[in-house]
């Protein structure tokens, strides 16, 4: 259990999808204009995280790493289709976020219309695909600890998204030289946040 | 038969040229901002990184404009992401091939190719309504565009964190504070949030010389 907030903290804190790997950032800079909206698509991201880290994990470990097969049979030993793992990923990922978008349709509509073309661009969206390649490079031991990876690296990006939302919503009050509106302030801000960020470098639990 | 236009006509250059400054795709378009921040500690993978980026945009852009006709319009994001998909495979495994020392620095950003907004931004803005040669104009300006900026990053970024540009010394060693000197890298400069901001002065600069940029 340690182990798992362990895992947990890290990836919200240490290894922030969007300060420490800058994955999502297209959609993080374009829906962060207000925080509901923000919030919003940041549940759909752990959401979709949550599910496609341990899908993934369990197709690398049964189907796609060097001898996964084998319990197809032993002349599958040799077999290694890890370099099918981008195209895969990306399939499981692509039916994933459909799945979320008819659900979402379907239950909050306000939600829906308010994401708008965001909710079906979560498939493109960095962080989840970085979210599984993330796995594989880590090579978990366990289904729960991928489960824990994928889910504490939503929380992080949900953490971040929020925050700048909040950030840019009260700087539409403030005189930011007109060159630096928009993207150019929220770069910065971004830039700041993820220093803020680097203070919790070498925590250990 | 209508015109046929020439290959660098007036409207295929301003498509090649746009994006190397007007239409910037990451400091207008604001797309492939993850990649254009994470693999420019150093000038050599962010070279890598904007050929492999603009062969996988260019060849994309071309092979979608091609089909455009005939995907059906429910499924035409999985047809997209299979034709990147695939080609950032063989890209991956041609940069594992011959130089494994960059793929292994880039890690995976070169998977992540495949999610880069530029791509699916540019396809879906561009290849799906333009002819291939047009389109493929496209993918390479918006290509070297996304070069440029990785580029002048990584260069800031690899000449001020490291002392050093493409690996060699630029800085003297002499001038350093372990060896007698003054001078000291600038840490901050390697770490990934200088990148963000390095970025953002960029942004700065540019809408500060071209006022139709700026935003309300």
């Amino acid at each position: 259990m340690e182990h798992l907030i362990n895992i947990f903290v890290k990836s919200v804190f240490l290894e922030n999808m969007i300060f420490a790997y800058f994955l999502g950032m297209c959609s993080y800079l374009a829906v962060s204009k207000s925080v509901k909206a923000a919030m919003g698509l940041g549940i759909a991201v752990v959401f979709v995280l949550t599910v496609t880290v341990p899908v993934d994990y369990l197709l690398d470990n049964y189907i796609l790493k060097a001898g996964a097969l084998s319990w197809l049979g032993d002349s599958f030993q040799n077999v290694d289709l890890e370099f099918l793992s981008f195209i895969m990923f990306i399939a499981v990922i692509a039916s994933i976020t459909q799945l979320v978008e008819m659900v979402v349709e379907k239950y909050t509509p306000t939600l829906y219309n308010q994401l708008g073309i965001y909710l079906p661009l979560i498939a493109v969206n960095c962080a989840i695909l970085g979210g599984s390649l993330f796995m594989q490079q880590k090579d978990f031991g366990t289904l729960a600890e991928a489960t824990t990876y994928g889910f504490g690296s939503g929380i992080g990006w949900l953490l971040a998204i929020v925050g700048i939302a909040a950030i840019r919503e009260k700087i539409q009050y403030s005189k930011v030289p007109a060159p630096l509106r928009g993207a150019g302030i929220a770069f910065i801000i971004t830039g700041l946040m993820g220093i803020a960020f680097m203070g919790f470098t070498g925590i250990k639990l | 038969m209508s015109n046929k236009e020439s290959l660098f006509s007036k409207k295929n250059k301003e498509i090649l040229l746009n994006p190397l400054s007007k239409n910037n795709p990451v400091t207008v378009q604001i797309l492939g901002i993850c990649s254009a921040l994470a693999v420019t500690a150093q000038l050599k993978p962010a070279i890598v990184m904007a050929i492999s980026v603009t062969i996988v945009l260019a060849f994309s852009c071309v092979i979608i404009s091609m089909l455009r006709n005939t995907i059906p319009n429910r499924i035409r994001i999985i047809v997209q992401l299979v034709v990147i998909a695939t080609l950032v495979i063989i890209v991956d495994q041609l940069l594992k091939a011959y130089s494994y020392n960059i793929s292994k620095q880039l890690s995976v950003f070169v998977g992540l190719i495949i999610t880069n907004c530029i791509l699916m931004g540019r396809l879906e803005a561009f290849a799906l309504g333009n002819k291939p040669w047009q389109s493929f104009l496209d993918g390479v300006g918006n290509g070297a565009g996304y070069g440029m900026i990785l580029i002048i990053v990584a260069f800031f970024r690899e000449l001020f964190g490291s002392g050093s540009l493409f690996g060699l010394r630029i800085i003297p060693e002499s001038w350093y504070i372990a060896n007698g000197g003054f001078y000291s890298n600038n840490g901050m400069m390697i770490l990934p949030p200088m990148a963000l901001i390095i970025v953002g002065v960029i942004i700065w600069v540019q809408r500060s010389k071209n006022k139709d940029l700026i935003e309300n």
